[in-house]
This record gives structure tokens, sequence and C-alpha cells, in this order.
């Protein structure tokens, strides 16, 4: 089965007057029809830049420099602009951290949701209407005819946010990138959110792309997890190896910086130092001058290995069960 | 018995939308304009302890950062007392006053927001100080040195601007800030939640021994409660302006009673939870400008009767320092 989406050596830079700052260094990654794939980092990483490219939104002074993006076995990586419009919001579409970055608010819920439909498909305006009101009702969205006649501010954020998910899912796209959608959102509202866009990929099999800061969601929800740091996957693997047995110093350290219920009251592990200035990395392994682990090896940078299930990106494996 | 450090008597908050004129003139003539009233913090009663940590837990519009400000004394109350060592703050003469409020200091949420871009480090970190007669001019720039050491901040750079340092070591700053005048109590409003994870971790452990170097007495606010359970000893959780159930860390994390404390210990994400199916309770925060009848959480209570429709449930004491509002609460 080829994979829904399969990025390899994809390599986003940035060219600024400072220098140039490679934002995406190497990535590969492929995610399957229905799965969950939690992409974690911490700010600065890359992972959103890693979502925006797979869309074609790289924005000069920025562009994919290497790489292959390819969705359902074709390359998109070139794609023209025509054949990228042709696909986003319709075959991939893409949820946002900020529902207001996605929905204008000039217009009215029920005019941008149904030109997500009519921008790739002829149907009367009518069955258009009918598909926005049934989509708003998949996502929980209480009395959907009156909510489809409110503007986005009328709306609270989960509602705001609940209706993107609803515009996503609109035309049973393949794909879903998830960008940190319930980062701004409150915890019982984040769950609900969760909840909908759960529901929604086991319902239509769609695979799903969640990026994210917080390994606890990505815990309770991804089939897998891509760690990434300075521009590259140190880690890859099913969710309970990578975070029951993380190999990477990295996500060992990530791991045990999260309070959990066991640890309360004593010191937190800490990684020490600050993620580095992506204009100025250091050589080789990008983790080095933070890492525990690190040695002599780790001034050239690691290339991805197989360790059993996993890929992984370091000399100094810290545990070695998973490599019986 | 010692008096607790600091003690909130039925505190109220309340912020009024005043009507301008034309809506004055609206009103006499019969339109039905009202002044619009948020009730912020609603007759809250709360008591630190020396040395204690205490968390204080809710989503946001829940009052949680109005109800710490009124602690630090940045907002005065609109109904209520604030004590301090035992004594009202506002009955009390100047100096004892100014000494008072000088013990309780603030560390905000965005460390990109609160120190001002046109100081340097030294002049954020030991103005207060010198202003206060906590040291001399001359002692000044070796007790920023010192102060500096302490939050784990290099003092060779203490001639830059806040704008020169990271997220982390920024909001280092700020607590630097709030250290230099030697406070006792120090509220914490969300001064981790802009953090990477890997620095919220650094910041989280010199909180705890801050703690145990000075003695210091937290109140912390947080939505998150894995960064509470972790860090508090006693946890108080909000919600629309009220507490609804406040007890010891322990007991508010193994035996909830409150539905809506329930909720939001079952939905929030955790590590050791895989591929779970999340059930989330329905509906949002009710706008505090116009609030439900009875208890404040009905519309979303999986549980509500009659009665929680009707009136309003109090906080009475179910057990040692446990305290719950639910009429409901021995009942599953």
């Amino acid at each position: 089965m080829t994979p829904v989406l399969e990025v390899s050596g994809l390599k986003t830079h940035f060219f600024t007057h400072a220098g140039v700052v490679k934002a995406v260094d190497g990535v590969d990654f492929s995610v399957n029809k229905g799965e969950v794939m939690g992409l974690v980092g911490e700010s600065g990483s890359g992972k959103s830049i890693t979502g925006f490219s797979i869309l074609g939104l790289i924005d000069p002074p920025g562009r994919i420099v290497e790489g292959e993006i390819r969705f359902n076995g074709e390359n998109i990586a070139d794609a023209s602009e025509e054949t990228l419009k042709s696909i986003r919001g319709n075959r991939i579409s893409m949820i946002f951290q900020d529902p207001m970055m996605t929905l204008n608010p000039v217009l009215r819920i029920d005019s941008q949701m149904m030109e997500a439909i009519l921008a790739h498909e002829t149907v009367s305006k009518r069955e258009a209407w009918e598909r926005c009101r049934d989509a708003l009702g998949l996502v929980g969205i209480p009395s959907p005819e009156e909510r489809l006649k409110s503007y986005p501010h009328q709306l609270s954020g989960g509602m705001r946010q609940r209706v993107s998910i609803a515009i996503a899912f609109l035309n049973k796209p393949d794909l879903i990138i998830a960008d940190e959608p319930t980062t701004a959102l409150d915890v019982t509202i984040q769950a609900q959110i969760i909840h909908e866009a759960q529901k929604l990929t086991r319902q239509t099999g769609t695979a799903m792309i969640w990026i994210t800061h917080d390994l606890a969601v990505v815990a309770g929800l991804a089939d897998r997890i891509s760690v990434m740091y300075a521009g590259r996957i140190v880690e890859q693997g099913r969710t309970d190896d990578v975070i029951d047995h993380p190999l990477h110093p990295y996500t060992v350290g990530l791991l045990g910086s999260v309070p959990t219920a066991n640890k309360r009251g004593e010191r937190l592990f800490q990684i020490e130092g600050m993620t580095p200035n992506m204009l100025s990395l250091p050589k080789g392994c990008a983790f080095s001058p933070r890492c525990g682990a690190a040695s002599e090896a780790c001034q050239v940078p690691p290339a991805v290995e197989h360790v059993a299930d996993r890929e992984l990106r370091c000399y100094h494996p810290q545990s070695q069960v998973a490599a019986e | 018995m010692t008096a607790p450090l600091v003690e909130i008597r039925d505190v109220s908050k309340r912020f009024a939308k005043r009507l301008d004129f034309a809506g004055k003139i609206a009103q006499k003539l019969g339109a039905g304009v009202r002044e619009e009233v948020v009730h912020a913090v609603d007759e809250v009663n709360l008591e630190v302890k020396e040395g204690e940590v205490l968390g204080l837990v809710g989503e946001s519009g829940c009052g949680k950062s109005t109800l710490g400000r009124v602690v630090a004394g940045i907002h005065a109350p609109t109904s209520g007392q604030l004590m301090f060592q035992g004594k009202d703050v506002a009955s009390m003469s100047g100096a004892e006053r100014r000494a008072a409020t000088l013990a309780v200091q603030m560390i905000f949420q965005d460390p990109f927001a609160s120190l001002n871009p046109r100081m340097r480090v030294e002049d954020i970190i030991g103005e207060a100080p010198r202003v206060h007669g906590i040291v001399s001019r001359t002692e000044a720039s070796d007790y920023v040195d010192d102060i500096m050491r302490k939050v784990g901040l290099d003092p060779s750079l203490k001639r830059r601007y806040a704008h020169q340092f990271s997220g982390g070591q920024r909001q280092r700053i700020g607590i630097a800030r709030a250290l230099a005048v030697k406070p006792k109590f120090l509220v914490c409003d969300e001064a981790i939640a802009a953090l990477d994870v890997s620095i919220q971790a650094q910041v989280i452990n010199l909180f705890m021994d801050l703690r145990e170097e000075f003695g210091l007495t937290y109140l912390f606010i947080s939505h998150d409660l894995s960064v509470v359970e972790h860090i508090a000893d006693r946890v108080a959780i909000m919600y629309l302006g009220r507490i609804v159930e406040s007890a010891s860390t322990e007991e508010i994390f193994s035996a909830p009673k409150h539905p809506y404390t329930r909720a939001l210990l079952a939905e929030a994400p955790r590590l050791d939870q895989r591929k779970r199916d999340f059930a989330p309770i329905e509906g949002e925060i009710p706008s505090p400008l116009n609030p439900p009848d009875g208890c404040f959480f009905n519309p979303r209570c999986p549980h509500v009767r009659n009665l929680c429709r009707a009136d309003q449930p109090h906080l009475e004491t179910i057990g040692r320092d446990h305290t719950v509002a639910c009429h409901y609460w021995q009942e599953k």
C-alpha cells in the first residue's frame, strides 16, 4: 500500500539578510491512510515549516531547496501553483493554531464554507449549503443553521476552531495537517476539539499530521510520533515505543521535563541551555551542546539509523532495550 | 495558631462598563439599557499559610488572574478584605502598608510584555530595592549581581536590554525583579505558560529551589493541572469567579468531589494514557456578563438536577481542609 504522504529528504531554507536559516533540514517521514502522526518539537524546531512545505505555503525568502513530497505517489514538492490550488483545501487541508487566521473576519461562516466547496466542485448552492450545515453538525456545533449566518467574531474560540475543523473536513480530504490546533484553547475545550478530530478521522479514514509541542496530547491521540529538533527529526516511531522507551537523549530529556503524578515535589529533569540559534547551529549534531552523552563523534551529524521499528539520529541511544 | 500569611475574606471584584451620555439619555427615556457588570471574582475566601504553595486552577475567563492581582495589591477589591499577617491591608498606616505590599510580589505570564524594553537589566532588577532603601546606591551593583546569580543569570549580561534575552531568560529577569525587594509571598500568574517544555522544567525547578532558599510562599496560578500537581501543596479550583473546590493536592487528585474538578482531571492529556477516547464534557464556560441561575456549572454538569438550577451551592467543609461547592458532592 502506498502511504498517503511520503516526505523524503525535505529541506526548506530561508535566505535572510543575516544568513541562511535551515528551518527544515533533511526530514523524512510517511503517513498511511487513517493514521495519526504526532509531530512534536519546541518553538523554532521547524515543525510548522514542515507542515507549510507540504502545502506549498512557503513564502520568500524561504523555499524548498531539496527533497520530495509524494502525495498519493505523486511528487508535489515542485508542483505548479495551479496543481497546488486543486490540492489545497480539497485533498490536503490544514487547521491552524489561531482560527482567526483561517477564517475571514468580514465574511459570514456560510459564505466562506460554501466557497471551500464551490472552488473544487460544481454543485448547486443549495447542495453546498446543506453540506456545510451537516459538517457543522458533525463537529458538535448546536443549531448549525443559525451559526452559518454568524460572523467569526460572534463565536467563541472553541466554536471558531470547530468551524475550521468542519472546513478542513468539508471535501473529505486524504490528509489533514493540524498545526497546534488546541494550543490556544482551555483544557475542557481542547478535549472537545481532540474528540471531534479523532471521531472524524476514524469515520473517514483521513490521515492526519498533528503538530504540537505538547507530548501529552499526542500520547493520547497519535499512532506514531516524530520528534523534531533544530530542523531534523531526531527520533521517530510508534507512540508507545517513543514514550515508554525513548532512545534519543533529547526525547528522554523532553519526557523527563514533563511533570507527572509520580514525580510530585521532586526536581524535574532539565535539559540544560536553550534551543540553538537557527542562524548558527552547532557543528554536527545540533543537540550535542546540551546533551549529557555527547562525545567526539557528535561533531559529525548523525545519519538516520533504523533501530527495530524506529528511526533515530544519534550515536548514543539512551537505552538498549529496543535494540534487541 | 499563627495567622495565615495572606488571607482574603469575601473578596469580590466587579468591573462595570459605565453608560455613556447617549446611554444615560436612552435609559431616562425608558430604553432597556443597563450598565454591564462583570463579576470577575465573586465572594472568594482564601488562606495561604506561611511557606505553603497554593495552586489556583481554572480556565480562561474564570477570574483567576483578577484574583491574583487583588492578592498582589494591583487591583483593589470592590468589596471584602485583604489581610496580610492577620491585619487588614486597607486599614494599615503608611509605612506598615508599604511593607506589606512590598512583601507580596507578582510574576507575570508574558516575559515579553512585562519588562520595560528601554531599561537595562541592572535597572529592571535594581531600581525597586534602591527606591525602597533596601540597598544603598553604592551596593546596588553587587546586590544585582547576587540576585542574578541566584536565578541562574550571568551577571556579566546586566548591561543588556530585555530583548537581548530568550523567553526563559526573560522570565528569570522577571523573577529576579520580584525577588530583589525581599518578598515573602510571590503571586505567579501563569508564569511558565509561555515557555517551551524544556525551559518550563528549568523554571519550575528554579521556583522550587527559591522556595527552599528563601522560605517563600506562593500563589501559583495556572491552567495546567500537571504543573500545579507538581508544585502545589494545596489546590483551589475556580469556575466563573468562584472557588468550587479546594483541598490538599493529594486529595484533589485522588478524590475530587466537584463534577467540574473531575471533568478537568479526566480531560487533561497525560503521558500515560494512549490511544484514548476523549469524552469531553459539553459546552463552554458561560459569559460572566450573564451567568446562569443556581450553580454556575449546571448547564454543563452531567449530574444536574432541579435544585442546581435554582439554588447556588456554597462551599462546605467536607473533610480536613477539603471544601466543595456542590449540592450533590456525596453522590458519584
